[in-house]
């Protein structure tokens, strides 16, 4: 089995942010990829997408189903993380209040990804974008 | 506890999910940053929160949560009432705040879960 699915993520929108995830979800759950997967694969994807729309402009998201993983890409033309280790910190976030008042921007979301996820990449360039690729075991 | 239990101690009024009161919950997890809530995952949890958008109703679907408690009396808009519909997530509101709505479902029994760097 291989499958791959792809996600146009738009950041006009901040309602529609997470209708891949919710959407990546619905179709692991279908094809009856064990519960705990699932909800690792949707938590990380969730993160990410909305990282994509608040920090980087939207992106595409690829993300590829095996019998034994399955592998989220998140790629965006963002501005990039001038300092990844520290992105990676509980607590580091750059949103501003406007992000905040809608809930984001405890600066949560990168080592959320990190924890639910068996590997995890960051790569980045300042003005070019970032591209984030996570893989989950089943 | 149940929902309905829930629904009691904080006087909810129930904006979706009437027939889903029975549904037990055993953890709670109470938050206004969405990542603060993606960050704990337990089953059967109910989230309380000030946070009213559709994210928190997202928020809710990733992590299979049963129900979640509006505080300080804030009515959702019908898109998000929606969307908790379309999922089963049940949708209370009480005019009760954060902290005495935390308080009392402490007090009444739910636990709070585990905080992720405990095994
Ligand atoms: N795709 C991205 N493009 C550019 N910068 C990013 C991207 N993802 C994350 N960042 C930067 O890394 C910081 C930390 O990200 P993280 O997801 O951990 O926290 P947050 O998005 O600020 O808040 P939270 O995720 O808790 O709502 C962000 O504030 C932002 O500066
Ligand atoms: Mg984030």
């Amino acid at each position: 089995m291989n499958l791959n699915f792809t996600y146009d993520v738009d950041s006009e929108d901040f309602t529609r942010a997470g209708e891949a995830s919710a959407d990546i979800k619905k179709k692991l759950k279908k094809m009856n990829v064990p519960h705990e997967a699932v909800r690792k694969v949707a938590i990380a994807m969730y993160e990410g997408e909305i990282n994509m729309v608040i920090h980087a402009n939207g992106g595409v998201i690829t993300v590829s189903v095996n019998e034994d993983s399955i592998t989220m890409v998140l790629a965006d033309k963002g501005p990039g993380i001038p300092d990844v280790e520290k992105a990676m910190q509980e607590g580091f976030s750059t949103a501003p209040d406007n992000i905040r008042a809608l809930g984001f921007g405890a600066g949560m979301g990168l080592p959320n990804m990190k924890k639910y996820t068996d590997e995890m990449h960051i790569d980045t360039e300042i003005g070019v974008g970032t591209t984030v690729t996570m893989k989950v075991n089943i | 506890m149940t929902v309905r239990d829930i629904k009691n101690l904080l006087s909810c009024e129930t904006l979706w999910g009437e027939e889903l009161l029975d549904r037990k919950v055993h953890t709670a997890c109470g938050a206004d940053m969405m990542s603060d809530v993606l960050a704990f995952v337990k089953d059967q949890s109910v989230l309380i929160t000030g946070l009213v958008n559709l994210q928190t109703v997202r928020t809710a679907m990733m992590m299979d949560i049963v129900c979640i408690v509006f505080v300080r009396g804030k009515v959702p808009a019908k898109e998000v009432i929606d969307l908790a519909a379309d999922n089963d997530i049940i949708i209370l509101s009480t005019s009760q705040l954060m902290f005495e709505s935390c308080g009392k479902l402490y007090g009444a029994g739910l636990s709070g879960g585990k905080h992720k760097n405990e095994s």
